[in-house]
């Protein structure tokens, strides 16, 4: 049996993710992306493939995506993020018209045609405020992990307003509250708020429209997916756990599971027909 | 004898600046601006007393400047820091005709007249990309000391050409950068560069007229000096005051109070 493998190299993480002929996920691994990409590559692929018991030589296709991509010399396609996102969420959520990917630099929407063709999107990667270091930066100004982040908002009451103009000008924003009395979980809630803004933004510019399929790294708080629903006025898909943060990988392991079978096909040709044509 | 004072809170520092009747300034102080924004001006002003050794009561008016300038609670009044630091330029430097003020956090071009009044004036006012922040970015992630970066970057040849607009994401691009195994002085170099460029940007919008006087905690960097002299054309002024600059203006309001000529009234300033 042969496995597919998809690599999303992204700003902050890397994620791998196997699927085996069943498109059935068997392995999934995350690292820290740091400077040396093809070995974060390498490494998030090398985990999953052990996580999944299989050698190596067993991964018959791989599809490398994210910012990274083409730093992944071993991969057989690389695809685009939008497009591997718009393969993942439409697997995971056949009616999802309109993606939102909020990741610890970057910040993506992008709205879906028939069969997962990215019809328009917008993106930013300029802007600490618009995106996960947003969130990161208000927590450490406080003195929180970004771990902590999840579990201290779960504890807010009601969020303080913040402006959420500018990543470093927050930390003085952030100081004011407190020192006025604000709760640093009420200080992080309105951190969500102000990023929920600034999506809703970023999704009206692709002229979104339902249904939503939220991913990335900072939809694993549950806070963010609910004041996002709030806003929407709307149901939300998310997929669960960790998956989440998975989503272009999955969408790059399932074209990496469709080159498999192109090729099997083209194998299985008789001779003398020469190659299938596409 | 009359003194006259000035205290300028800035977002990262607080500065004091004592003058005595002549225009002379007679003492400084320079302080971390913190949490506490009250007691950081108090402390900049005491100081300053101490070191001029004048008594509070000898200090006939007090104005307060900068973002914290309403917190400075025993001030007579207050006067918007881009008048002070025209003001004190122009005390400086008489054939100041445009500033530059880089901060902590801000940063200012401003156009004055001969007589130091505002005739234009620019900021980024909801980004901070271009600020002294993003050195403090660069000092943080290459791990060497703000003072110690102009002569560092001075020694770059080949300068990186730093792409990121955002001093949140610098951070990751100096150290990736450094991951490339480019050298440290030409990283910082480019980094330099990238503030002089968001800068002569900002200058241009207001015009730049000669001469043009460098201004803020930021003026005492060399590496930005030239930086800011090769992409605008023109080497501005830079004193041995730069940093108190805004202190000073403020110093001369109060100076001009007592010797009975107006205050510029906060709203009078707010369209220059």
């Amino acid at each position: 049996m042969r496995y597919a493998a998809g690599v999303d190299i992204g700003s902050t993480y890397t994620k791998a993710l196997i699927l085996d002929d069943q498109r059935r996920i068997v392995g999934r691994a995350m690292r820290p992306t740091g400077y040396q990409l093809l070995e974060a590559a390498e490494q998030a692929l090398g985990q999953a493939t052990e996580m999944a018991g299989l050698a190596p030589r067993e991964i018959g296709y791989v599809v490398a995506t994210g910012f990274g991509r083409h730093q992944a010399g071993f991969a057989d396609v690389v695809v685009t993020d939008l497009t591997a996102a718009a393969r993942g969420a439409t697997a995971l959520f056949p009616g999802t018209r309109t993606i939102l990917d909020v990741g610890g630099q970057t910040m993506k929407a992008s709205r879906l045609g028939e069969r997962a063709r990215v019809q328009s999107f917008r993106l930013n990667d300029k802007c600490a405020a618009g995106t996960g270091a947003f969130l990161e930066k208000t927590a450490r100004y406080m003195g929180y992990s970004t771990e902590e982040i999840g579990p201290l908002v779960m504890t807010s009451k009601e969020p303080v307003n913040i402006s959420g103009v500018c990543a470093v000008f927050a930390e003085s924003e952030v100081i004011n509250h407190l020192s006025q009395g604000a709760a640093p979980a009420d200080i992080m809630h309105g951190a969500i708020v102000s990023l929920v803004g600034r999506s809703v933004q970023l999704m009206k510019r692709v002229q979104m429209e339902p249904e939503f399929t939220l991913i990335g790294g900072i939809l694993r708080f549950t806070t963010m997916v609910n004041v996002i629903r709030r806003e929407l006025n709307t149901d939300v898909n998310v997929p669960e756990g960790d998956l989440v943060q998975f989503v272009p990988a999955y969408g790059a392991a399932v074209l990496a599971h469709r080159g498999l079978e192109k090729r099997g096909a083209e194998a299985a040709a008789p001779a003398g027909q020469g190659r299938a044509v596409r | 004898m009359a003194y006259a004072a000035g205290v300028d809170v800035g977002s990262t520092q607080t500065k004091a600046v004592v003058i005595d009747s002549a225009r002379n300034i007679v003492a400084r102080a320079l302080t971390e601006t913190g949490a506490n924004v009250t007691r950081a001006a108090e402390n900049a002003f005491q100081e300053a007393l101490a070191a001029a050794d004048v008594r509070e009561e000898e200090v006939e008016y007090v104005v307060g400047t900068g973002y914290g300038r309403y917190k400075v609670t025993f001030g007579n009044t207050q006067v918007t820091e881009i008048s002070c630091h025209g003001r004190g330029a122009v005390q400086m430097f008489p054939r100041t005709r445009t500033v530059i003020d880089m901060g902590g956090q801000d940063t200012k071009a401003i156009r004055v007249s001969s007589s130091g009044e505002i005739v234009d004036f620019c900021m980024n006012d909801k980004c901070a990309a271009g600020t002294g922040r993003f050195l403090g970015a660069a000092s943080a992630a290459l791990r060497i000391p703000l003072d110690q970066l102009g002569p560092t970057a001075l020694r770059g040849e080949r300068p990186v050409k730093i792409s990121t607009t955002c001093t949140v994401f610098a951070e990751s691009e100096v150290l990736s950068w450094l991951g490339k195994g480019k050298k440290m002085e030409d990283i910082l170099l480019g980094v330099h560069q990238s503030i002089a460029m968001r800068s002569g940007a900002l200058l241009r919008r207001v015009g730049i007229e000669e001469e043009v006087t460098f201004t803020g905690g930021v003026a005492r960097n060399v590496a930005m000096i030239e930086a800011l002299s090769q992409r605008i054309g023109v080497r501005p002024n830079v004193s041995e005051d730069s940093h108190f600059m805004g202190a000073l203006g403020a110093a001369l309001f109060a100076l001009d109070h007592i010797l009975g000529s107006r205050v510029p009234a906060e709203s009078r300033q707010a369209q220059p």
